[in-house]
């Protein structure tokens, strides 16, 4: 018939009818790996997010429906930005208008822009060629299409 | 019960009754009609995405609209009230009630889904079902996203009321005999996730009403021209649905506690084990909502916080889990139509799960955020875990609900179309995902991998479309021309059903 569990106690109940130790032993596996991969997430993290001090500033403003680039010497970029391998870059995100998400996903460059609020994340680009900048943050119209290039050069 | 095969009732009786089989079925029809609406939008919006360009919507504006009203009609128009329909035909059974604590707050419960459902889809808003502000507030056209604010509040005060309905009825209304621990874990699942409701969603609704009070122009609590804070909503908005995430799974789960044992002939491996983890869950779900926000610019701090948080959720999970394959083993298993959608689904919720650690990682998740990833694994949650589930249990009280019998070959064609469809839409948008797609896009760049990779997943949604279509047809079928069913063991599996049929109708 149905199961007439019997509530001394939750954990009393498990080991009522039959052993419960496939479970524990189950349950510790679980524990482990997840250990494991939260501690390994944070030791990485913690690596990823340390700016190297030399970064040049890169400014980033999202609209819609386009991104606009500022070098610390003051040039601006739309659309497109020009960078040198080899050196590192931070990049100070905002928006002017709705949410964006500033991301070059080859380089795992993904962090949202917010009006009203400056938000960083730095890399060091180390292949010359095109990537693709897009937003990842739906911001209407043409969401679809806000997109720009990432060109990375050699140092001449 | 309305077996209406014997005893026909005209349709306003139905309507008007309190009974909690009655309304049962109000939710039960309500919510399978706005699954194939909302399904039907999925597909539209799978044959877009088939080739880059523009194929059958005619511009990006349509296409916003229809994914926000695909997630907002299937998640509180399909989800909730099919939880509800199978709610409230089973609990006041299972705890020995007559029916529902209060009949007339039930039939209101139901009663605000059909307007909430008409303001959403009349409305038709472009703004994502997450309504993310300043775009809500200061770009969303028109009183498209008004309605659909009001529709959303009559939607969640619905929830309330049932939440209420159902912690009375199995907190004050059991059996005396009957303690709260041997109260089956399809009630439990009830009694979890409507204590969450209640806990959780308040918070969104004060976070909609200042959303109206900011578009009217009154308030900027998260316009940040009027110095608000945009992160503010993201954190009100998480606060109640990352809790909601697990009402809307919990009762999935709770019906797989039903079908599972049933169909294995053989209790449940531990019947504790599944109480602790649906307690578990229900108070843990609360510590891992801004793992959401990573992206937003949180703090290192902050991010390791919310991590802990949600892996701390996953050990539940993990014994619901244990506790099928446990009492799958070693069963005379019968693998009859209900069965293949519960074992199916255990399987996807699995797959979900594990998809889910990886989000959670920190460094992981900026990778995966807002890309199809993230479509493709809550997707294995909503589509292959809940639906796959709330589908068994459909087909499982089908003879209970007409009297009459499914057609059980067309049942298991449904499944295996459907779980490949699955397979192929679900797993290949994980993927795409981690090539870079952002989600949410009406248009994508001819990528050959992207461009492959859309179309494999839309024609796995086209699958799952056909295998849908048959079991409507199946239902309409089955439900007027059937066989009769044997009531007293309809599945021939022996044991001891819940019988709803037996209930007492006022009507008859």
């Amino acid at each position: 018939m149905q199961n007439q569990p019997n509530m001394r106690g939750l954990i009393g109940s498990m080991s009522d009818e039959h052993s419960s130790w496939p479970e524990w032993v189950y349950i510790g596996v679980v524990v482990a790996l997840l250990c494991w991969v939260g501690a390994e997430a944070w030791n990485v993290e913690r690596l990823v997010e340390h700016v190297p001090e030399d970064a040049e500033i890169i400014k980033v403003v999202g609209q819609q429906w386009f991104w606009t680039f500022e070098h610390e010497d003051g040039t601006k970029e739309v659309g497109e930005l020009h960078l040198e391998t080899g050196k590192a870059y931070k990049f100070e995100i905002t928006s002017t208008d709705v949410n964006h998400s500033f991301n070059i996903h080859d380089y795992v460059v993904l962090l949202d822009a917010v009006p009203g609020r400056i938000n960083t994340v730095w890399f060091s680009p180390t292949e010359a060629g095109e990537y693709d900048i897009q937003c990842r943050e739906y911001c209407g119209l043409i969401h679809y299409n806000m997109r720009g290039k990432l060109y990375v050069e050699d140092p001449s | 019960m309305v077996l209406e095969l014997h005893k026909p009732r005209p349709i306003w009786q139905i309507m008007f009754s309190t009974h909690h089989t009655d309304v049962g079925l109000l939710y039960l029809i309500m919510s399978l009609g706005f699954l194939f609406l909302g399904g039907a939008l999925a597909l539209a919006i799978r044959a877009e995405l088939f080739f880059p360009g523009s194929q059958i919507i005619a511009d990006s504006m349509t296409f916003n609209r229809m994914f926000t009203v695909h997630g907002t009609t299937l998640i509180f128009l399909f989800i909730l009230p099919s939880a509800s329909a199978v709610g409230n035909y089973f609990v006041p059974i299972m705890v020995r009630y007559k029916d529902m604590a209060y009949p007339k707050l039930n039939a209101i419960a139901f009663w605000m889904i059909p307007p909430g459902g008409a303001l959403i889809w009349l409305g038709f808003a472009d703004f994502t079902w997450y309504a993310t502000p300043p775009y809500s507030i200061i770009s969303a056209p028109g009183p498209a996203a008004d309605m659909w604010i009001f529709g959303l509040k009559i939607l969640g005060v619905s929830s309330i009321l049932g939440a209420i309905n159902f912690v009375v009825t199995i907190m004050k209304c059991k059996h005396p005999d009957m303690s709260l621990g041997q109260v089956p874990l399809l009630a439990w699942s009830f009694l979890s996730s409507s204590l969450i409701i209640l806990v959780a969603l308040p918070t969104f609704a004060a976070a909609l009403l200042m959303l109206l009070t900011d578009r009217l122009g009154v308030s900027g609590f998260f316009n940040p021209a009027m110095g608000g804070d945009p992160i503010a909503y993201a954190h009100l908005f998480w606060f109640t649905f990352h809790p909601e995430v697990y009402v809307l799974v919990i009762p999935a789960i709770g019906m797989m506690y039903e079908i599972i044992p049933r169909f294995s002939r053989k209790p449940i491996f531990s019947h504790a084990s599944g109480l602790a983890a649906f307690i578990i869950l229900a108070i843990v779900g609360f510590s891992s909502w801004a793992h959401h926000m990573y992206a937003t610019g949180m703090s290192f701090t902050e991010k390791t916080v919310f991590m802990v948080g949600t892996l701390a959720a996953v050990p539940a999970s993990a014994m619901h889990v244990f506790n099928f394959l446990a009492t799958m083993w070693g069963g005379r298993i019968r693998f009859s139509t209900p069965m293949m959608w519960a074992v199916g689904g255990i399987a996807l919720f699995f797959s979900a799960g594990a998809g889910g650690v990886v989000n959670s990682a920190m460094p992981l998740d900026f990778v995966t955020h807002d890309s199809y990833w993230v479509v493709g694994h809550f997707h294995l949650f909503v589509m292959g875990t809940i639906a796959f589930g709330t589908i068994g249990y459909v087909y499982y009280m089908f003879p209970y609900v007409t009297g009459r019998m499914y057609h059980e070959v067309l049942g298991k064609i449904h499944f295996v179309l459907a779980m490949i469809g699955t397979v192929m839409v679900f797993f290949t948008q994980h993927v795409l995902g981690l090539y870079g797609m952002p989600r949410r896009i009406y248009d994508y760049p001819p990528i050959p991998e992207w461009i492959a990779m859309n179309q494999i997943a839309t024609v796995g949604a086209m699958l799952i479309g056909i295998s849908m279509a048959i079991w409507l047809g199946n239902m309409i079928y089955s439900s007027a021309k059937g066989p009769e069913a044997n009531m007293e063991d309809p599945f021939g599996l022996g044991g001891r059903y819940y019988y709803p049929h037996t209930q007492k109708n006022p009507h008859h």
